[in-house]
This record gives C-alpha cells, structure tokens and sequence, in this order.
C-alpha cells in the first residue's frame, strides 16, 4: 500500500478544507472528542429534530486523516436518521479495521460510497483512531445531549 | 567483540561498520532507523550473549547450591560489577537491578519518598521531565501533601536557571531532573543543579535515560545521590534498568516490594531485610536481562564513550543544518545544546501524517507528546515529530529524512 492511497486528493482536499467546520450556537447535542496520543482534538455538534440529524457540525484540530473524516461524515450525516447514522457508523467502523462490513441498506450505499477512501486507514493500524475519533465523538455525543461530554481514544 | 566495536577504540569510528554489527537492519534493509529515544536496536553481542546464557549457564540465582546456579549468580553479579564501573560508582552494593528507568524512579518514589517526605515538604521537577518522572511523585504527593514544584523552561526551550535556583529553598527534599529531554533533546546542565539541589540541604535524582547512552556518565563526578536508566536505550535488552543510590541512603531506606532474595530471616510475627541492594530486589530479577545489559555496556565502551558523543554531537549538528535549511521545517526549542534528538513540525503536515509518510519512505521516527504532555502543553503543540540517532546513524540517514519531508511537503502543498 502507497500512502498515496491514504492520502488520495479527497482526504487530502477534505483535511486542507474542512466541510462544516464552524461552531453551532444552540447545538441540542456536543461532544469533544480526543485523541491522547496525537493530540488530536476535535469538537462534534448536532441539532436533532423528529429523530433525525437536522444539522451538524464540527471544529478542533487534528491531521489530514482525522479531520478528513470528520469532514466527510458531516456531509453523510445530514439528513439521516439515528438509526441510519448507526448503520453507517458500524460498516465504516469494520470497513476500517478490517473486519466483516455489515450489510448497509441499499439507500445508505451512496453515503457509505463516500467514506471509501477512507478505507485505506485499515492498513495503518496505529491511525485507524484517527479515522474514529469523529464517528465516536458523534455518539457520544448522542448520548450526552446539550451537556457535552469527553471521548478519548488512544 | 564485533569488527566495528574493536576498530572503534580510536576516536571517532565508522558508523557504516557500526550497522553491521546490527542484525535489524541486515534484515530490514533500507530502514532508516531514527527511534533510538524510544528504544535501540541490539548488536548481535548482546543477542547472542542472552542466548549463550540461557543455552550453558542459566539458572535461579541466590538459591542454589549446584553449580549451575553458582555460575548464574556469578554472573548476575558481574553484570552489577559492570553496571557499576560504566557508571563509576563507588561501590557495586549501589547498582539496583530495575526494569527500567521507569521503575527505578518509583523505587526512590516509595522507599526514599514515602519514608522521607512529609506535608509541607517540596520535591522540584521540571517543565521538561518525562511522565515517569512526574507521575510517581503525584501520586505520592497526593498520599502524603507534600507540594511538588515545577522549574520553568525559558523561551530557548532550556533550564532557567535562575528560576530554578529561587525554587529551591529550606522545604525542598529532592530535586529530580532528567540530563537529556526525551521530548526536545535539549541538554540539562545536571551538575550546576545537583550543587544547588546539595547546597540546600536537597537530594538529586538524575534520569539519565537519553544521556547515559551518549556520554559519559561519572555519578561520582556528579555528584548525584540518585541515577537512573533503562537497558532498553542503551543497545541493551529490554526489561531491565539500573537504580544507581549513594550506599549511606540506600542503606537507610526501607524495602519497596516484598517476597524471596529481599530477607534475612522470616517469620509471621517478624522479617528482617537483606542490605542493599538485595533489599530492593525482591523476587527473581531479569537474569538473562542484566547479562544482556553487561555486554551492551561492553559494546558502548568498546566504541568509546568520547567518540559517541562526537558521533551524536556530528549527526546533530548535521541534522540541525539540514532541517533548518528546510522552508517550513521548524525545530522545537531546545536551550543551550540540543544533542542526539532532533524535534521539530512541518508547516501544513500534522506529525502524525508526516510520520506515516516518512514511514513510506522507510524513516523510522516518533510522532507524538513523547510522554511529556505537560512540555508540549508549554510549548503550545499538540505534538511533533521527533529523530534520534544512534551509534548506527550516518548522514545519509539525514539526508534521507529531509528527502521524505520534502516528499510530505509536496504531497501537502495546497
Ligand atoms: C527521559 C526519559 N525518562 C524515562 C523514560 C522511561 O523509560 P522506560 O519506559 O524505559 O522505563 C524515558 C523513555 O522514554 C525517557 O526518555
């Protein structure tokens, strides 16, 4: 594997430019999530109307790879229902660690499309954290509401 | 002896014929290998020298009769022997077999610490010491009250001095301080600070752990009452480390870990303990580890201690030159003289991108707080890249580290 497969121009375009990398004034969910290791940290707000995600956003700092992947699951995020975001939560977890990729229903496979080049990760096993930190910064998120709460992986 | 080790007796020696003395990189062909901070590769003399151990003459030490055990404790003890002249201390009764550094400083933490510090008492660190010599003194810190006092880096990244002196009053029992940091490479003046430490009544712990495989290490010279290093940085196997105690502290200070080798006599209602340094090595130490680290202290002296600091002062000075060469490279303050590591960021290329890149280009180094968050937090980065030299590293792996960055570079130019 080339690194040039880790840092296809999507990962890079996305880590040089973030999607959705702003604060949310009125967030109805926030998380922090940190990467002890690298230092990386990024900060992940949603607004949740009728149990889906209306808006979300994100900021911090971190390398091209983990704020590659926060950009991207912004933009496959919006609009989702909960349980659709757990779906792609879960194949893209197993996608990047190498493990057995549930099934993604068939109206997530656009979405889960473009996680693909993130997929290259999965050979890099001490930056596969890299990759997750924003999707577990996102659940915890969901768990703890307008309060906020702190992830760490390491 | 290895071909390098011997023609290395003159100053100053061939770190081409050095690599060949390493069985990794015959292996591993093309690895640039520039990690020494973190752990140093092995000559084939120490591989093969716990090998013949366990293959002729390995058993328990201390216990048996028979020969073979005879032979083991025999050996166990020269290796204490070696340990002591490499370090010149007084007396081989103050070498303290340890896992590493690592124990070594919780091993003065809970015997000398938790008998000789009370509320009110202050130990000093500073700003550029490693988690384990941090860690362990809050902790006890937090059992007992004691305050634990922080010496300040200057903007250069060193020492201040003057600050450092102004914190150390009538309460300061100890002041621990590393010779070298791990995170910057920058290099601590030790002995201007053991005469301070001494000069108010206070201890000095030394954590030589990247100062004692690139120079010569006198702790009677020094003057220091505690010294510690870990096997592993020194070309030697992992596991095992030395505890270096002034003899009239060791013996006053209680045992930290019970169990076998560390008693006089047993019984329920009362044990008496072993002198030092049995009384600190309770249970059956890393045998084949200490012989291991003998012969690793061997090859050290064999190449020379005055010709490896050369060789690290030269690749440093080179690597400083080429990187500060380099548009957007930036190196991490290190005060006066920075030695043997070289920490740095590149603009645009998160270290931890620039390391899996450069490990593209078969450069090996660390990216990372280096296990020293609460520097980094000082020095405002989240992390950084970090080279470390070896007796193994040439030039060229200089060179090939500043092409690799410059591949990251262009791959992360907008
Ligand atoms: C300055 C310093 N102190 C302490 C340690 C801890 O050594 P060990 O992990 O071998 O116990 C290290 C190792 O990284 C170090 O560089």
């Amino acid at each position: 594997m080339e690194t040039r497969d880790l840092y296809q121009d999507i990962i890079l375009d996305h880590g040089r430019k973030p999607r959705n990398f702003h604060a949310m004034e009125h967030p109805s969910h926030f998380a922090h999530g940190h990467n002890p290791l690298c230092g990386d940290r990024i900060t992940i707000y949603l607004e949740l109307a009728d149990g889906r995600v209306k808006d979300v956003s994100f900021e911090g700092r971190g390398c091209a790879i983990s704020t590659a992947s926060a950009s991207l699951m912004t933009e496959v995020l919006k609009g989702k229902t909960l349980a659709e975001a757990d779906a792609l939560f879960k194949a893209f977890h197993a996608e990047v660690m190498g493990t057995e990729i549930p099934p993604v229903p068939e109206p997530l496979q656009d979405d889960f499309e473009r996680l693909a080049p993130l997929e290259g990760v999965k050979a890099y096993p001490a930056r596969v954290k890299c990759a997750t930190l924003a999707w577990h910064a996102f659940e915890t998120a969901l768990k703890s509401g307008a309060v906020g709460a702190t992830v760490k992986t390491e | 002896m290895s071909v390098a080790a011997k023609s290395g007796a003159r100053a100053g020696f061939d770190p081409r014929a050095v690599k060949r003395d390493f069985p990794i990189f015959t292996n591993n062909p093309g690895v640039v290998f520039l990690d020494s901070a973190a752990s140093a590769q092995k000559p084939a003399s120490v591989i093969d020298r716990v090998s013949d151990f366990y293959r002729h003459d390995y058993a328990n030490v201390h216990r048996g009769v028979y020969r073979l055990s005879v032979k083991s404790s025999e050996l166990y003890e020269n290796a204490r022997d070696r340990a002591a002249k490499f370090l010149n201390a007084a007396d081989p009764s103050e070498i303290i077999f340890v896992r590493g550094a690592t124990e070594g400083i919780n091993l003065v933490v809970y015997s000398w610490g938790a008998a000789n510090l009370k509320a009110g008492d202050e130990v000093l660190i500073t700003e550029l010491e490693h988690h384990a010599n941090i860690v362990p003194w809050q902790i006890l810190r937090d059992r007992i009250g004691f305050t634990l006092k922080v010496a300040p880096i200057d903007a250069t990244g060193g020492i201040d001095m003057a600050v450092l002196e102004s914190l150390i009053g009538p309460k300061t029992k100890m002041v621990a301080v590393t010779q070298l940091a791990n995170a910057t490479g920058a290099l601590v003046p030790v002995e201007a600070i053991i005469r301070l430490a001494h000069a108010k009544g206070a201890l000095a712990l030394i954590d030589g752990c990247q100062a004692a495989p690139r120079m010569m290490v006198d702790v009677q010279a020094l003057d220091c009452d505690f010294y510690v290093f870990s096997g592993h940085k020194m070309y030697g196997p992992t596991g095992i480390g030395v505890l270096y105690g002034k003899r009239a502290l060791l013996q006053e200070m209680p045992p930290w870990q019970g169990g076998g080798d560390m008693i006089l006599n047993v019984t329920f209602e009362k044990t008496t303990f072993q002198e030092p340094p049995a009384r600190f090595e309770a249970g059956t130490p890393d045998i084949s580890g200490a012989i291991g680290l003998a012969t690793a202290l061997d090859y050290i002296d064999a190449l020379g201690r005055d010709a490896i600091a050369a060789h690290e002062a030269e690749l440093t000075e080179y690597g400083i030159g080429v990187l500060s060469r380099m548009p957007g490279v930036k190196l991490v303050p290190a005060g006066q003289r920075r030695f043997g590591i070289l920490s740095f960021g590149v603009d645009g290329v998160h270290p931890h991108d620039l390391a899996t890149i450069l490990d593209q280009h078969s450069v090996a180094v660390r990216a990372g707080h280096h296990c020293a968050q609460p520097l980094m937090d000082k020095l405002n980065l989240a992390a950084t890249t970090r080279a470390s030299f070896g007796v193994y590293n040439d030039e060229r792996d200089i060179d090939s580290l500043a092409a690799a960055i410059k591949a990251a570079q262009v791959m992360f130019a907008d």
